[in-house]
Order: structure tokens, then sequence, then C-alpha cells
């Protein structure tokens, strides 16, 4: 013990200080501070409510609905793994449809194959159908689809040029660049202000896109979606890597753009799913678990599954 | 040493110093493990060593070459004389260095693009593919001199007389063509490499965001991909320069290595020239150099330290397009 006499290094002192590890600690009785991992879930569900009782609805009941898509039996497989089975679900104008499930759960896949993005991946196998006003999607030239259903991603992802070019990118011919900025400002600046976004760079719109904030970037991104005028538009996490600020912003946009374009959204959030969605479609290990209405399947669902992933038991 | 950590006082932890840190935020090297420490000196001492090592060559050829440039010589053409004042200047070197250079990566910059953006963009078949890219990096390891062998052969058949001077029948091969085409194939693997790297950078989302309204694979490649990667494909094409204007062995195996260009009769302006013989300045330098033929050193001062200006403005010219992208910003993770 003589190195105990002398003031050992600090590191080592640190090693001595540290506590035992937890394992050991249980045996002394129950602390009463560590509360048991499997009673903290459990408790956290109480009947059939589910955590929203508190949470904000910020969309009110739909003024129509038109039925724009309509998923048929789709099933997507990856090599060997099955992404998505057998779903069959309806997408409509004037509601907006989330989809929530845990991570890996298809609902991404079966995001991508309403405008055959899943395509671009070699090892993708469809089967079923995708109808869009009726028509299956396998019969629509791929660039002519994603122009009716455009998408917009988890990363906001604006392309490295201005403000202008970005939206403008989208509305010219392929890769051409006839159209002069005369052209085309009267567009650009509505496909701007239909995302909210027109007021902030109205004095910037030369500036490159990549300078904006992360929420006014994915505004961007909806933007050029919506440029295309599309009659669906797609939103894969669009809020997973923004702050609540710019979340809420674009989950208002998200309920203002319902009556013009169909919308879907993927969700991680359920209370998110909760605030923005008319109809909800709950995936679990690639089926369709559950599809309902909102405050149906949040408030009652039909499935002990759904009950239990929306009230956190799992996922 | 001036870094040891400060002895901790007897008791308590709390009362311990805590440990000696700069006025900044960020811990001071002082307080990390020796063998850290090691490592930072060491690398720190190799930085030190190169950057030592390149500038006494920048500054001995700066020195030497204002002692000895005359701005007359990058107008003057070699001629003979009997003292280095008789003996003119370098300019058809400096001119034919101009020529291989915009000749070859001409070649080598769409060639080598077009081959990256297939690899990354489209790589099939993938057979073909994975063929494509062992011989683009076996083109890379060929010695140029080899490159320049195998040049004589196909430029010295009769289907390529054209290319360069032709007496009764005989092809000669040596003309600014061939060696330009040749050298084009010494940028070509840089070119690829650092396109790819590029293309490679850009996140998958962000080419399915171009996808997802509904543009083509090609759209998005003029449009997105090549103007993001341009940054890479300025340093390829500046590597690529580099090499052709430093080569030496193609010089004087398939451009002739004349000191003077030799204009073949009978050609109109530009050609005439082209299919020719000439000289660079790195064959010159070559000549004039104490092994050379024309043993002047003096000129071979003034001439390096023009090669060397033309690499610096390369270097300072694809700094320009770094920073340009700089300012447009990237993904964020």
């Amino acid at each position: 013990m003589e190195f105990l006499k002398s003031p050992p290094p600090p590191i080592r002192r640190l090693k001595l200080e540290e506590p035992p590890p937890a394992r050991e600690l249980t045996p002394q009785g129950g602390a009463p501070e560590v509360s048991h991992p499997i009673g903290g879930i459990t408790t956290g569900a109480p009947g059939g409510r589910g955590g929203f009782t508190g949470a904000r609805r910020s969309i009110g009941a739909p003024q129509f609905s038109i039925r724009r898509m309509e998923v048929d039996g789709l099933s997507v497989s990856y090599a060997d793994r099955e992404a998505v089975k057998s779903v069959s679900l309806p997408v409509r104008q004037g509601e907006v449809l989330a989809m929530i499930g845990p991570s890996g759960c298809g609902k991404t896949t079966l995001l991508r194959s309403l405008n055959r993005l899943t395509e671009l991946t070699r090892t993708a196998r469809l089967s079923g159908r995708v109808l869009l006003d009726d028509v299956d999607i396998a019969l629509i030239e791929p660039t002519a689809l994603r122009r009716r259903v455009t998408m917009v991603f988890q990363q906001p992802n604006p392309f490295p040029m201005s403000v202008f070019d970005n939206i403008a990118y989208v509305l010219r011919e392929q890769g051409s660049r006839r159209q002069r900025k005369k052209a085309l400002e009267a567009k650009v600046h509505s496909a701007l202000d239909r995302a909210g976004l027109f007021e902030e760079v109205k004095d910037n719109l030369d500036h490159p896109a990549l300078r904006l904030s992360g929420g006014q970037q994915q505004r961007l991104c909806i933007a050029r979606a919506l440029a295309a005028e599309p009659e669906v538009l797609l939103l894969d996490e669009p809020c997973s890597a923004l702050d609540p600020q710019s979340t809420q912003v674009i989950e208002d946009l998200i309920v203002k753009l319902r009556d013009d374009v169909a919308v879907v959204i993927v969700t991680h959030n359920l209370q998110q799913a909760y605030r923005v969605a008319d109809h909800v479609a709950f995936m679990y290990l690639g089926e369709l678990v559950e599809y309902g209405s909102a405050t149906t399947l949040f408030g009652s669902p039909r499935e002990q599954r759904t009950q239990e992933y929306v009230s956190g038991a799992f996922g | 040493m001036e870094g040891t950590i400060a002895a901790p006082q007897s008791g308590a932890p709390q009362q311990q110093a805590p440990p000696r840190r700069g006025k900044g935020a960020v811990e001071a090297s002082a307080t990390w493990h020796l063998s850290d420490r090691l490592g930072l000196a060491i690398c720190w001492l190799l930085g030190l060593l190169f950057c030592a090592i390149a500038a006494a060559i920048v500054a001995y050829l700066l020195v030497q070459g204002i002692k000895y440039l005359r701005p007359s010589m990058l107008v003057t053409p070699a001629t003979a004389g009997f003292s280095q004042s008789e003996t003119g200047g370098f300019s058809d070197a400096l001119f034919g260095t101009l020529i291989v250079a915009a000749m070859g990566i001409s070649l080598a910059l769409p060639a080598g693009v077009g081959v990256a953006v297939w690899l990354v963009e489209y790589g099939r078949p993938a057979a073909f593919a994975r063929v494509t890219e062992s011989t683009i990096e076996a083109i890379a390891g060929i010695p140029s001199i080899v490159l320049a062998l195998f040049g004589t052969v196909i430029f010295s058949s009769t289907a390529l007389g054209f290319l360069s001077r032709t007496s009764e029948g005989v092809v000669f091969g040596r003309s600014f063509f061939a060696a330009s085409a040749m050298l084009s194939l010494v940028a070509l693997p840089l070119v690829v490499a650092s396109t790819r790297e590029g293309l490679n950078a850009i996140p998958q989302h962000v080419r399915e965001a171009s996808y997802a309204v509904g543009k083509t694979k090609i759209a998005t490649v003029r449009r997105i991909l090549l103007p993001t990667a341009r940054p890479q494909v300025a340093t390829g094409a500046m590597l690529g320069l580099g090499r052709i204007i430093g080569d030496t062995a193609i010089i004087v195996v398939l451009l002739g290595a004349t000191q003077n260009f030799a204009p073949v009769e009978g050609s109109v302006f530009p050609f005439a020239y082209l299919r020719g013989a000439g000289t660079t300045l790195t064959n010159f330098v070559y000549e004039a150099s104490p092994t050379g033929n024309l043993n002047q050193p003096q000129k071979a001062y003034a001439a390096a330290f023009v090669l060397l200006l033309m690499v610096l403005a390369l270097n300072a010219a694809v700094d320009v397009v770094h920073r340009r992208a700089r300012k447009v910003g990237t993904w964020s993770s």
C-alpha cells in the first residue's frame, strides 16, 4: 500500500472512485430511485388513451376528399427480405395520410414505391399494383410519374445553386436552360409562396440555397416538390432533422397543403402524426396493421399491436 | 516538463487542481498522455520538414530564376550560337508546353469525366465496369516511357500518317498530336479518380431528390452532380495538367525533342505546327542542364522557374474553384 501515501495521479484516483457496477447494487435491496425497467414502460400506458390526451391537434375535419392513389396488394422485397407485405390503402386529396411504425417496418419503402423510386434500388422486387387516378403507375413513364407524385426527403437537400435556380431547375425541361429567368419568375415565386418561404427569401433569391437555415431548406425542398404541380406530395420524415420551431412551421404548412395535393407523410413522431394527419396507417414488420382516422387509431385502436405501439410499449 | 499535470492536493478529489489549460476552451495538448504528445510532435516535425523542403525549392528557383530570367527569353526561340547571350530564349519550348497541355487535357478531361460518371452513376454492365476500373489503374501505373514507346508504334502506322510528318510513305510518328494523345493517357487516371471521389461524396438522397421531381439521370448528372463535383474535377484536371507539363519521356520519344518548332511544309497554319515535331520546357530544362546537349545551366534555371510558376498558377486556380464551391455550401451531415 505504499503508493497510497503519495497522491496518485488523477486517472488512477478516478478509477478508485468509480461506483461499482449497477448490477451489484440490486441485491442490496431495491434502491427506491431505480425504477424497474419494465414497470416504467407499462405504467406509461393508461387505459386505451395512449399518450395523446394533451397533444394539440392542428388539423380540422377535411372539407372534401378525392381518391387520388390506390395501393392495391403491394409487396416489395429487397433481395431475400420482404419489406412491404401486401399492403392496400387509399391516398386522398383533401386529407393528410400519415404512416407510422417502428424503424424498418417498410413505411419508407411503401412511400418510395408510390413514385417508383424503389426501382432505383437494383435488388428491389415489386408485386401488386399502385393506381394513380385509376391508371397503374407501372404504365406511366417514371419521369412523368415523378412530376405528378413528388417527394421531400428526411435530410434537407436543396441543390447547390441559388434559391431561384432550385425551383427553376424543376420548371425547366430536363437539363435545358432554355427558359430565361424572367419567364419563370412568376412560377418560382408562387411555388415559394405556397411553401410559405417567399416572404423570407424574396430579397435573397440569388443566394445559395445551402446557406439557408435547416427549416428554410426543408421548405425550399417542399417548394421544389410543389413547383412540379404534383397531385400527390410524399414526405419522408420531413422534420426529423429540424428544431421544434421549424417543425411547427412545416406541420402548419402540411395541413394547409392538403386541399391542393394529396399529402402522405412518413413519421417516427407519433405526436406529429396525431397533430397533422386525417388518416393514419400503422405498419409493423412490413404489414399494414391498421388503417383508420387519426382519432380512432390513436384513441381506440382495434388492433392490440397498434394499441401497444401508440402507447409506447414498443417501437 | 512544462506540460506535466499539477500534482493533486492530498485529500478529497474536489480540491484537486484542474489541469493547466491555455486561454481557449480547447484542451491544451499539455494535458495529453505522453504517447499522444510524442505523436503530435512527430506529425509537426514531418509537416515542418516538408514545408521546409518545398520552401527551399521554391526559394532557390525563385532566386536563380529572377537572376537569369529575361523577358526576352519568353519571346525568342532558341538559336545556335557560341555564347549564352547568343543562343536566344525558349519561346518555342514555352509554347510547346502550352500546346501539349491544352491538347492533352482537352482529351483527358472529357474522357475522364465521362468514364467517372459512367462508373459511379451507371456502373453497368458491372463486369465491364470492373474491368474498366482496373484498366485505368493499370494505365496509372504504366511508366510514361512505356506509353511513349507504345505511342510510336501507333502513330507510325500509315493510317495515322496525317497526324505527323510523312515523307516518301514513311510516317515519322512524332508530332504534337502523337505526344498529346499519349500525354492525355497520363492525365486520364487522375481525372477519373478525382471525379469519382467528387461524385461519391454527393449523398444519395440528393440524386433521388432530382429524380423525385421527374428529372432523368443525364439531366441530374449535367445540372446537379457535375456542378457539385466541380472542385474535384478541377483538382483532377490540375493534377493531370501538372503531370502533362512535367512529363519528359513522351516528349523526347513522341515529340521529337527538337529545339524549335518544325512545321510540316504544305499544311495549313495550325496543322503544320501540330503535325510537326517540337519541344517543351521540361525537355529544354534537360537539354540546357549540364547533362544536356546545350549545357547552359542559367537558361535551365530560367526555364525551370517558368515551369514552377505555371504549376503554382494551376494550384491557385484550383484554390479559387474550391473557395467558390465553399461559398455555395454543402449538405448537413
